[in-house]
């Protein structure tokens, strides 16, 4: 099966500023994937450079097998875009913009799907108006409804939740849940990690325009995310007890909580048993694991890679 | 909920239609300040110089002051309205950000330029139309030759719409894109001809006036409609037919390559 996004050695700069480095990476048909990074990171370049808002200076993009410059027109009738800025047109009010935005992209209007798209995204209360007279939520709203009005294969969703309450945002990825469950293909930025980690199948972290990791999001979690233990001790310690330098302790609370960082392939059990042999008193204990927001920070920090 | 797949047929015209009529509706939504304003304009120039002061001035044989300024001011509605529904709408578009909705469309950079043209000739044909309805009730106009005046109307709109959407494309800020209209296309359209014939300048403002791209697309105009003009309709077809091509060739350079548009 062709691959619903190819990325081959993309490559962008501005000036003397490079904001895309040599970029490689594909997106399957069916999947949820996050591109993810810090402000600067490039992430906006390469979805500008994949819709063509955005030249390319070197490298190769495809959508389901068609090159988006030789073969722009039929590239973009199967993509969908939700731009990261919220795109103004007063002139039109949000009904006959959603029309003439299926025309734009060479299909009819189809009044069911158009129906059925502002049913499901609450517009519509709100079809009268001019995009000025809609709140920041509906304005998301009108930007989701209008990349999807002439049934893109692939979605591309630019931080669609950005100054969005919690929720509208809980309905909006359940929408995007849907359109992905009856075959389209996502690909999202966003700042929500947590989102990114309930949502994306697979996800690409890109820092200074370089693709830092891509792996699957379970795998990438629990391949970098750290477990840390807790220990309420009986008494408290002056110092950190022998043998466990391996474990980056601290102390914490006068000396009564002793906080050890454990390696993704040991247990608690063991720990625990070679802690039992330093009686050192434990009260109680408890174990943290981090999650995606940890691992991003831990990869796009200076210097920091898979 | 249906499945999001099963896009409709693709109709490779659709793009540029959905554009044109977008661009058509958007100067008719503001028609009081597209259509309306223009056509008061053209209205008071008409009051002045047909039945006020062209009553007492002669500048060519055989005609009005009136007659012969009327063809002027309907190519100079022409020529305003073609620019400025290009310049205003695609300028727009790039500030307030909404090109970029366009930007990822399957509109072709001849459907891109087709339909900014068109309905900048719509607009710039209709101020044109009123201008003359409104002017018979000053003079009369021979109409001599009423196909080539409308021809020249017509290349008069196209390259105006060109020269609109590279001032649009080039034009980083308002007061770059007034500068295009304040200090070329006013001072080019006042210096020529509309008013006057280049016979009744003095040297060398006479020989200079050969210089201004507007002068044969106004003499050329009235040429057709009068039957006479400073230079020979032929020639005044020519220049400005190749004014229209390089305008063309242009813009189309700028749009197809996305400078400007694309980053």
């Amino acid at each position: 099966m062709e691959k619903a996004l190819h990325i081959e050695n993309l490559y962008k700069a501005f000036g003397g500023d490079e904001a895309v480095k040599n970029l490689n990476f594909d997106i399957e048909q069916g999947e949820i994937f996050g591109l993810l990074g810090p402000n600067g990171a490039g992430k906006s370049t390469t979805i500008n450079m994949i819709s063509g808002i955005c030249r390319i200076d070197a490298g190769r993009i495809t959508a389901f097998g068609c090159d988006n410059r030789s073969k722009y027109r039929q590239t973009r009738r199967m993509l969908g875009v939700v731009h990261q800025e919220i795109v103004i047109d007063n002139f039109f009010t949000i009904d006959q913009s959603l029309r003439l935005h299926a025309g734009y992209y060479g299909v009819k209007d189809d009044p069911k799907w158009r129906q059925e798209l502002i049913d499901r995204l609450g517009l519509g209360p709100h079809l009268d108006k001019v995009m000025l007279k809609l709140s920041g939520g509906m304005k998301r709203r009108f930007m989701i409804a209008k990349a999807l009005i002439h049934r893109p294969r692939l979605l591309i969703l630019d931080e669609p939740t950005a100054g969005v309450d919690v929720e509208l945002r809980h309905s909006l990825w359940e929408f995007v849940r849907e359109i992905n469950r009856n075959g389209t293909t996502i690909l999202l930025t966003t700042h929500y990690l947590e989102e990114a980690e309930q949502m994306c199948g697979r996800i690409a972290i890109m820092n200074h325009g370089e693709l830092v990791v891509l792996e699957e999001t379970r795998e990438l979690v629990r391949r970098l995310s750290r477990r840390t233990l807790k220990l309420w001790l009986e008494k408290a310690l002056e110092s950190i007890p022998a043998g466990l330098e391996a474990y980056h302790p601290r102390l914490e609370g006068d000396g009564r909580r002793l906080i050890l960082c454990l390696p993704t392939d040991q247990g608690v059990g063991d720990l625990l048993h070679q802690l039992s042999a330093l009686h050192l008193g434990i009260n109680d204990f408890e174990t943290e694991q981090s999650g995606l927001e940890e691992v991003f920070l831990q990869l796009t920090s200076e210097g920091g890679r898979s | 909920m249906s499945a999001v797949k099963g896009q409709g047929v693709f109709q490779p015209w659709l793009p540029f239609l959905t554009l044109l009529r977008k661009e058509v509706l958007r100067f008719w939504r503001v028609s009081s300040q597209t259509l309306l304003t223009p056509i008061i304009t053209a209205s008071l120039y008409l009051f002045v110089f047909g039945a006020t002061l062209g009553q007492r001035i002669s500048v060519l044989e055989g005609f009005s002051y009136a007659q012969f300024v009327i063809p002027g001011l309907i190519l100079m509605g022409v020529i305003n309205n073609s620019f400025a529904n290009c310049s205003s709408s695609l300028f727009m578009s790039r500030y307030l950000g909404g090109i970029v909705d366009l930007l990822v469309t399957p509109v072709s950079p001849p459907q891109f330029i087709l339909a900014y043209t068109l309905a900048a000739m719509l607009r710039g044909s209709l101020v044109g139309l009123v201008t003359w309805f409104i002017s018979t009730l000053f003079a009369e106009l021979p109409w001599t030759h009423p196909m080539l005046a409308i021809l020249m109307a017509m290349l008069a709109s196209f390259l105006f719409a060109q020269f609109g959407l590279i001032a649009a494309i080039l034009a980083k800020n308002f007061d770059t894109l007034s500068m295009f209209t304040n200090f070329l296309l006013l001072p080019l359209m006042y210096l020529g001809v509309v008013f006057y014939p280049i016979s009744i300048l003095p040297a060398p403002w006479g020989h200079l006036s050969y210089l201004n791209p507007l002068f044969y697309l106004i003499d050329g105009f009235r040429h057709a409609i009068l039957g006479v003009g400073d230079t020979s309709f032929l020639v005044a077809f020519g220049v400005s037919g190749v004014m229209a091509t390089l305008l063309f060739g242009g813009a189309a350079w700028l749009i197809g390559s996305g400078k400007g548009l694309r980053s």
